[in-house]
């Protein structure tokens, strides 16, 4: 009962006390806004960037011909001859190899690409079935490369959708048509979905063609460019890594690693380096949101302390009137509270809608952090509700007459 | 009802020691109208935040219907105040968002009165000061001599012990003065004790008895024969 009448009273100064309130809100609004919608794009940015590395082939082992660099001295004149098909098979039948999924031996080249009027210089990667699998790369129209048109060496191409729209145009589906690549014509067979990567990595600028096709018809070689190896699990990365290394030197005749004529690139140094340049864009952004929270805090706490010289005077006549401390102390603290809150909900909405809005214009995945919420809520509420209790306090326990006198 | 003895308050700022009522003596009887003069500095505000519970004394004892005040906490003063005495401020001290009504409730919240009678005693004091009509206002659209009705009524809603004035009419128009005067001579009329603090010897003869201070000390205290007087 007597707790119900100083929350009725609370709400009723507030009510009665409405730009105060409202300035008050607002700054609890923007305070919490700010801070939940600057965290939030950080991480949806992060994941973005993250989930764009994945999707280049998780656990992804590359086999590169030539030699690891050690110091000065090259281990050995590779110069790309050093891998071949069998290289890629007997990786794939050995017995000894335990650690590797998948094997996708590889050849690619970049070069000219012509269908009637336009033409295109792209990657061009002679493929096996495996790689769609070790890539993560998914068919949108059509039919990937078979194991057939490896070994019959058909004519026959899987586009990338810039490939598509730079030489026939966007939104046309040019299955049946041709390409003209290295004075032979190819029938596209199918369009591999888009995963969105951009600039000297872009997954959807290629051409796959059977590897047997790449390497026979078109270029005219024997060997290949890489092998892509998909480990079995993410833990096993090292140990694969290891194994294959093994492997190869011991089929290559080879003593010892310096002298090896390949080198083997995990796709998890990239993702870490990726990682650590995503982390500082993180620690960036944290920085941007604990200073919009400083900021929303010292709002907070201007307000609320602007406010003082009023409520001391309003405090010594409460006390005079015959108010004990206890109440005063309750009915300021119901009052920080209630603002606080509904500012932090209000202000937690806001966050949320802006990051939505933001996140819907720039293209990057809408993700909402609970602990920006949680983090924001709590400095912000803290910082009200103790800059409304503290001069609170000290004002009730001033002599009724001394507030009442406050200027 | 009231019984002041051998009371001191020494104000102590830094080393300056500054003696504001010195071995004050004297009693207020129920239904007594006592106004309280003197100079500025005479010490007259420091005794009526005493009397009024605002403040305890330095030395000396202070009965409030039998009631010791001298020692009492923080707490338990407000208590005393709530329940005992009846602030009529020099500037008038209105919540000023709150409406006339709305400020007579104040005191009667914390004396836990149930809301539906908090109405309507704010509404009966409202109505005898003359302010039936200007209820929902708040003190901006009120003048200088209805607000101090509108503390009046505060002041009475509690049916204390003492009625105690600060300079009532200190801020107001002349003719608004001359009504609050009346309003407290019927309230003495109908028994209620009043002290009035103030300097100017107009208001101070409508009082039954007037104490003159000067330096902390009592120079004079006589009863008022003077035409006007209640």
């Amino acid at each position: 009962m007597e707790y119900g009448e100083i929350i009725l009273e609370a709400f009723r100064t507030m009510t009665l006390n409405k730009l105060r309130t409202g300035l008050a809100v607002l700054g609890i609004v923007i305070g919490i806004g700010s801070v939940i919608a600057l965290i939030s794009l950080g991480e949806a940015t992060q994941s973005s960037i993250q989930n764009q590395i994945q999707s280049l082939g998780a656990n992804l082992l590359t086999i590169n011909p030539g030699a690891q660099r050690t110091g000065a001295v090259r281990g050995a004149a590779g110069g790309g001859t050093t891998l071949t098909l069998d290289d890629a098979i007997a990786i794939e039948t050995s017995s000894q190899i335990t650690t590797i999924q998948t094997v996708s031996p590889e050849f690619s080249n970049r070069t000219q690409v012509t269908t009637g009027a336009n033409n295109t210089n792209t990657q061009v990667i002679g493929a096996t079935p495996p790689y769609a699998n070790v890539h993560k790369t998914t068919i949108e129209s059509g039919n990937f490369i078979s194991d057939r048109d490896v070994t019959e060496m058909t004519k026959v191409a899987v586009l990338g959708p810039t490939i598509v729209s730079d030489l026939f145009g966007e939104g046309t589906n040019p299955i049946g048509q041709t390409i003209r690549i290295k004075s032979q014509t190819l029938t596209i067979i199918g369009i591999t979905a888009s995963k969105g990567g951009t600039g000297f990595q872009n997954q959807d600028d290629i051409i796959l063609v059977p590897l047997t096709t790449a390497q026979k018809q078109l270029f005219g070689t024997n060997y290949l460019t890489s092998i892509a190896l998909e480990a079995k699990s993410q833990d096993v990365m090292t140990a694969a890594q290891n194994e294959v290394g093994y492997f190869l030197l011991a089929r290559h005749k080879l003593s010892d690693p310096s002298q090896a004529d390949f080198s083997i690139f995990s796709q998890q140094d990239i993702i870490n380096t990726a990682s650590a340049a995503t982390e500082t864009f993180t620690t960036l952004l944290a920085g941007i949101a604990a200073i919009s929270l400083l900021v929303g805090g010292i709002g907070i706490m201007n307000i609320m302390l602007v406010t003082v010289t009023e409520r001391t005077r309003e405090i010594g006549l409460r006390k005079a009137l015959g108010a004990k401390k206890r109440i005063i102390i309750t009915q300021f603290l119901v009052e920080a509270i209630i603002l606080t809150f509904t500012g932090g909900v209000i202000g937690m909405f806001l966050g949320i809608f802006t990051s939505y809005m933001i996140s819907n214009a720039a293209n990057i995945p809408f993700v909402v952090s609970p602990s920006a919420i949680l983090l924001a809520i709590l400095v912000s509420t803290g910082t009200g509700i103790l800059f409304g209790w503290y001069p609170a306090r000290e004002a009730a326990r001033l002599q009724p007459i001394e507030a009442l006198r406050y200027e | 009802m009231i019984h002041v003895s051998h009371l001191s308050k020494i104000y102590q700022a830094d080393s300056i020691k500054t003696i504001a009522l010195n071995d004050v003596s004297f009693g207020v009887k129920k239904g007594e109208f006592v106004a309280i003069m003197g100079p500025s500095g005479s010490g007259k505000s420091t005794l009526m935040h005493i009397i009024g519970a605002l403040d305890t004394p330095t030395n000396g004892q202070y009965l409030l219907d039998g009631e010791d005040v001298s020692k009492l906490s923080d707490d338990e003063l407000a208590s005393i105040r709530n329940r005992k005495i009846g602030f009529i401020f020099q500037a008038f001290n209105l919540l000023p968002r709150h409406s006339a009504l709305q400020n007579v409730i104040i005191p009667m919240i914390y004396a836990r009165i149930s809301r539906k009678e908090r109405e309507e005693r704010a509404k009966k004091y409202l109505t005898m000061v003359g302010l039936a009509d200007r209820m929902e206002y708040t003190s901006s659209q009120l003048s200088g001599g209805q607000q101090q009705r509108v503390a009046i009524a505060r002041a009475l809603v509690l049916n204390p012990s003492i009625l105690l004035a600060d300079e009532p009419t200190g801020n107001i128009a002349s003719i608004q003065a001359k009504e609050i005067m009346d309003i407290f001579k019927k309230l003495n009329k109908e028994g209620h004790t009043i002290v009035m603090i103030t300097h100017e010897p107009d208001i101070a003869k409508i009082a039954k008895r007037i104490i003159q201070l000067k330096d902390g000390k009592i120079i004079s205290d006589m009863i008022n024969h003077k035409k006007g007087a209640v």
